[in-house]
This record gives C-alpha cells, structure tokens and sequence, in this order.
C-alpha cells in the first residue's frame, strides 16, 4: 500500500510537471465540448433548391411559392433548362431540382392528374431522403389546396384519413444540442483516458525509465494500479468539467440521477484505462501506440451509435459494437441524463463494462513483463 | 541531389525495417474504410419499435402488418399505460411507440377520420426523425390504398429520381469522408512523430551539424510516408471499387494527382507541429486529440456545413479534409473533371505553400 502511495505521487508529479500536457488534457476537450456540437446539427433545413419551370402559370408560381415559405428550402436557382440546374448540383449550389412541365396547369384541370419531376443529389443519403418527403409532402398539401378549390366538399369527405398524432418524449422540440452534448463528452473523455493511458508506459519503455521499476521488487498489479489511478482521477475531473459545460454552456441537465451517471463512469473509465494500458504493455514506440489508439479510437467513436445509428448496421457490425466501450458510454449518458433512467435500467450497462475492465486490465498486467 | 537521395534511401530503411509499424500503417487504413464502407449508413432499419393495439380490428391488423413487412421495423406488441411506455423508451432498446385507439376500424369506415398516436425516444434525434418520417409514408400509403375504387382527382403526381446513388447506399458519402479523414490524420502523425521524435533522442543534432541542408533533412524524412500514403490510396480505391461497388466516374490519373496534392499538404502539416512542438507526447495529443473530432465534423460527410453557424463554416475552411472530401466526391462519384475543382485545389496548394513556408521559417529560427 505503501509503494502504490509512492508511486502515485511520482505519477503525479510526472503529469502535473509538463504544463503544456495539463493544459491539453483539461483545455482542448472544453474547448471542443463548446465548439462541436454547433457543428452537428443534421437537421434538414436549408436544402438548397432550383426550379425548372416550363410551365410558368399562376398554379406553378404559387406552388413554388409555397415551397419556399414552408422554411425548408432555399431558391438558390430558377433555370431555365434541367440542363442548367444539374450544373448546380454539380457544383453542390442545389440540392434538388424540381422541374415543372409545360401545360401543367392546363393538364391537371384537363386530364384530372399530371406529373412533376424531382431530381435529388442523392450521394448524402439523409438529406435525400428527408428532402425528397418534405417536398413530397408540400406538394400533397398543395394538391389538396387545389382540390378544395375545384371539388364540392361533400365529394371529398369519401376519403378516410388518418391523423398521425406524433409527440417525441424526452427532447420534445428535437434539439439537436440536447441530443448530440452527452454523445460528444462521452467521447471526449473517452479520447483523454485513452490517449494518455496508451502512451504512459510504452513512453517509460522508450526513454529507458522503466528499467529502473522493474529491478525495484514493485509488484506488477501495483505498477498498473499506479498507472491507472492518475488517469481515473483526471478523466473524472475531466468529465465533471464537461458535465458543467453541458449544464451553463447548453442548459443540459441530468434528468436522471448523478450517483448512476458516477457510478458507470467509473467502471467505464477503468475499462476505458485498461484498454490503453493494454496497448501500451503491446508496443514498443509511442507512434505504434498512437496508430492503433487511432484506429481503435476511430472504431469506437463511428460504431458508437453517435453519428449513425447502430440498429442499420450489417448483423457483423453491430457484433463489433457489442465490443465497444463507447456504445454502452453514449447509451448510458443518453439514458440517465435525457430520459432519466434509474441504475436498475442501466444495469446490464454497467455489468457489461465491468467485465470488460476485469478483462482489460487483467491481461495488461499479465502482458507487462518485468524482464526483456 | 546524389546527397538527397542518399538520405531518402536511409529513411526508406528506417521506416521499413520497423514491419509493427508499417503492418499498422497499412492494414489500419485498409480495415477502417472496410469496416465503415459497410457499416455507416444514414438510414434506420431493423429499429425496434412497440406497438399498443387496443383497438385490434381489421384495420389496425393490416396496417401493422404493412408496418412489419417494411425492413425498418420490427414490431413487439404489448399493452401498456403511459407510465409504463416511459420505463420502456429508460430500458433502451425501444425507438418509438404506436399506438392504435379503440374503435380504429369503425372511425375509419364511418367517420372516415382516425387517429394514430406515434411516440417517438427523441433522445436520438436522428433516428426518431427517421422513424417518425417512414412511419407516416407507410401510413400514408396504406391510407391512399383502403379503397381502390376511389381515385383523386387532379392528382399531381411528383416522379423523384435519385442522382448519383440511386440506392441511397451509405458508402457514396462514407468512403470519400473516411478516406480524406484516415489519410490527413495518418499522414500528420507519421510525419509530426517522426521528425519530432529525432528531436526528443538527441539525433535530430547530429543531422543538423553535418553539411547536409536542414531543409532537406525534413524533406527526406516526409518522402517515404508519402509513398506509404500513395499506395494506401491505391489499396483504398481499389477497394472501394471492386468491393464496395462504388464507382470512378472520373479520370483516375487526376484522382491520384489530387489525393499527391492533399498528401502534401497533410505532410507539411506534420511538420509544421513537429516543428512547433518539443515531446512525441505533445505532437501526438495535439495531431490525435486536437485534430480527430474537428476533422471529422468539419469534412462535411457526417454534418452538412451549411448548417452550421458561420463562424464555424469559416474555421471548416481551414481543415484540409473538407476540400478533399469534396474534390474525391466529385471525381469518383460525379465524374468531374478539374474545371470544376480548380478552386478545391488551389486552395490545397495555397495550405501547402503556407505550411511550408511557416515551418522552413521558424525552422531556422531555432538553428541561430
């Protein structure tokens, strides 16, 4: 117990004595915790349309019209051939052209139906997608303002409707902030855990230091402990800074209970810690550790449920996601601070993580070897 | 000349001789657009969605049954209360509610008017956004189907043609993102590490005192990583067309001459920190954690940067990534040609020269 006390002080020491390390660890991620989640907003507004018109007739100019006051879209272009306009889809100044046939106003009175085309840049899938409906759904609206002007009521009423009564629970106004902030801490301690713990040992083994523990009769789950210890305390500082920024920054406020949210984080943090200790008892260079914290930091962060959602992925993906710590972090975060779920409900989180802390941590001890 | 490439040859060696690091090297960048060409997609599917039936009738089977037959959804039933339905959305698992009134079917046949209730777990605003929105096209479209006979009148009938990617397959903007995204990132660490290491052994000294230009030492030292990125580029193009079916509409020689350009560009980065920074450790937190999110978020494939504030649209300009990404969309899946991107480019070029020139600058300041 005695030498754990030492060598955490060493530890310590260590960290605390490079400013410019402090200054990263407590600095950066804040400054990103503020910045980023301005930056993810995927919400479809904004699509940049251009219109086709043929037609040029008081139907066309008032369908038009009601496009661009529904707010999602901008007339960033009125061509004159669907030539032109696929030009600004090339350049990305459109996102969907809407071409309007000659004579359709006179077809749709005549003939009872006509068409309209819709050409979608189709390479962001979400955008298209929820692009196209929004437009689909502003036609229908406005084909059902036509059909209230040329049909008699009682006619109309033949046709059952349903009404969709839609509420979204927990994030009723859909905030985008609200739902990203948890996601984007999450990571970011993540990362910091990470990143120092893969690099304390190996950087001990590259400048020649750790000769010197191991002919000291240090045992080798105390060494670890020593190692882990400073980190766990500093991604927990990290992580309660981050938890104040979500709180005044955003006005995100834990609807569940603080003592689960702590609770998980910790055991997630040593799982988190061991992973990196891991990697560091692997490698014999910083950059190696670096390169496989990178492309398991990659992993973890794209399969975490955060950008994408994990239900869409192929069955061996979300097999990979079973794997990844970060996973059950977003969830739990998601799950404590917007839905206010109790430590019962996040149970199965907490024991999944725990096992793998036990596991990480004991084969990083096991794989530190005292001799050459 | 002879000196110069005496000196890549010595640096070719030092990075191949370590077969760890290049297996990661290479192997990382391969798996990664794998793993993310099949795996992100912007769609929802197989989403668990629960279902509270109390009206049970004609109508509310068939609508659930067209409701399940769609691969977005799997459907549990149960009955619950409100309360209930809220310990549900805290267990997880369960993205939206359904829920059908008594007297579904009767509403619907004589008052021609019914209700459904769809609650969604917006805690995930991506997914419930989706999910309500494919919701309501399904019940639209079983709504439109209940009575044959009938038929609208004056119908405007929208035909949507989906351009570029017609399946809307996540890949046509996952690959072209993961790749601008891998490729600066290992390009920067290998280059920052490497020349900042040299540094931190005490080498770096021996290098300079002999007659060898200071310059060139750094230019070596970036030249096989260049090749390393070049044929990781090959490696990801080849995969991205013959495994993940993504096209090359464009001229490959111009693709390979831009993603040189970006290369560069993300090699004069490295050094610019390597060169700024005193410790591997430094380096690689600043390349690692100051650089994986932002590059991320401001390449444009998973937000859209229109939608960001203009303060942030400004800093996106400044990240390489997100004019690479445009300028790889734009040959592979567009099939542009450089008319169209000259802009992309010279704003590249731009980077590169005033990296370069930053770095070569303070270089010298730290020799006097």
């Amino acid at each position: 117990m005695r030498t754990l006390r030492f060598l955490l002080r060493k530890e310590f020491r260590q960290i605390f004595r490079d400013k410019a390390i402090v200054a990263m660890i407590f600095f950066m991620p804040m400054v990103q915790l503020v910045l980023m989640p301005l930056a993810a907003d995927y919400e479809v507004r904004n699509i940049d349309l251009s219109v086709v018109d043929h037609d040029k007739s008081p139907y066309s100019q008032k369908l038009i019209s009601k496009i661009v006051a529904s707010g999602y879209f901008r007339l960033t272009g009125y061509n004159a051939s669907f030539k032109e306009a696929f030009g600004l889809i090339e350049s990305d100044k459109a996102d969907l052209i809407l071409e309007i046939p000659h004579d359709f106003e006179r077809n749709l009175i005549r003939e009872d139906h006509e068409k309209l085309f819709v050409a979608v840049n189709a390479i962001n899938g979400t955008k298209a997608s929820l692009g196209g409906s929004y437009l689909g759904s502003i036609i229908g609206d406005f084909n059902a303002d036509i059909r209230m002007q040329l049909v008699t009521p009682p006619r109309f009423s033949k046709f059952p409707v349903i009404d969709v009564v839609a509420s979204n629970w927990f994030n009723p106004v859909l905030n985008y902030k609200v739902f990203i902030v948890p996601g984007i801490l999450a990571i970011l301690v993540t990362m910091v855990g990470g990143f120092l713990s893969a690099l304390n040992i190996v950087r001990e083994k590259e400048i020649g230091t750790i000769e010197q523990i191991n002919v000291t009769p240090i045992k080798k789950h105390i060494f670890i402990l020593g190692k882990l210890i400073p980190f766990w305390v500093l991604a927990n500082i990290v992580f309660t800074i981050g938890l104040l920024v979500a709180r005044f920054v955003y006005g995100i406020v834990p609807v569940g209970s603080l003592l689960t949210l702590y609770a998980f984080i910790s055991v997630y943090l040593l799982a988190v810690l061991g992973f990196g200790l891991l990697v560091s008892t692997f490698c014999d260079t910083q950059q190696q550790a670096m390169f496989i914290m990178f492309f398991f930091m990659m992993l973890f962060i794209l399969l975490g449920g955060l950008f994408t959602s994990i239900d869409s992925m192929p069955d061996w993906a979300k097999l990979i996601t079973y794997a990844n710590p970060v996973r059950y972090m977003i969830e739990v975060m998601r799950m404590v601070i917007l839905k206010g779920s109790s430590f019962v409900d996040v149970l199965p989180h907490v024991g999944i993580v725990s096992l793998m802390a036990a596991i990480l941590n004991g084969w990083a001890i096991l794989n530190y070897k005292k001799t050459n | 000349m002879k000196q110069f490439l005496a000196f890549v040859r010595k640096e070719f060696y030092h990075v191949l001789r370590d077969r760890r690091t290049l297996l990661i090297l290479f192997g990382m960048p391969i798996a990664q657009i794998l793993i993310f060409g099949f795996a992100l997609t912007n769609e929802v599917k197989d989403s668990e969605i629960l279902v509270v039936d109390y009206a049970k009738d004609n109508a509310s089977r068939a609508l659930l049954t067209k409701i399940g037959s769609s691969r977005y959804f799997r459907i549990r039933q149960a009955a619950l209360s409100h309360r209930e339905i809220l310990s549900t959305f805290q267990k997880g698992k369960i993205k939206a509610v359904v829920v059908f009134p008594a007297n579904f079917n009767e509403d619907l046949l004589h008052h021609n008017k019914a209700q459904i209730q769809v609650i969604t777990d917006a805690s995930d605003v991506n997914t419930a956004n989706l999910v309500a929105n494919y919701l309501s096209s399904i019940i639209l479209d079983y709504q439109n189907g209940i009575d044959a006979t009938l038929e609208m009148p004056y119908r405007i009938i929208p035909e949507v043609r989906m351009l570029y990617n017609p399946q809307l397959k996540g890949a046509h903007g996952f690959v072209p993102g993961v790749m601008a995204l891998v490729l600066l990132l290992v390009s920067v660490m290998m280059t920052a590490i490497s020349i900042v290491r040299e540094k931190e052994t005490g080498t770096m000294e021996i290098l300079l005192v002999s007659p060898f230009k200071p310059v060139l030492v750094i230019f070596a030292k970036a030249f096989p990583y260049l090749v390393l990125s070049l044929v990781n580029v090959t490696a990801i193009l080849l995969l991205s067309v013959f495994v993940l079916d993504l096209p090359v509409k464009g001229s490959v020689p111009l693709l390979f001459a831009e993603s040189t350009l970006f290369i560069v560009t993300c090699l004069a980065l490295g050094i610019f920190i390597s060169i700024k920074t005193a410790s591997q450790q430094i380096a690689m937190l600043i390349s690692l954690m100051g650089m994986l999110l932002p590059t991320m978020m401001f390449s444009g494939f998973l937000f859209p940067i229109e939608n960001m504030p203009v303060p942030l649209q400004v800093i996106s300009n400044v990240v390489p990534s997100k004019w690479f990404y445009i300028i790889v969309k734009s040959i592979m899946i567009k099939g542009l040609g450089l008319t169209a991107l000259w802009k992309e480019t010279l704003i590249l070029l731009g980077m590169t020269v005033f990296l370069l020139l930053v770095s070569l600058k303070s270089f010298k300041i730290r020799l006097q």
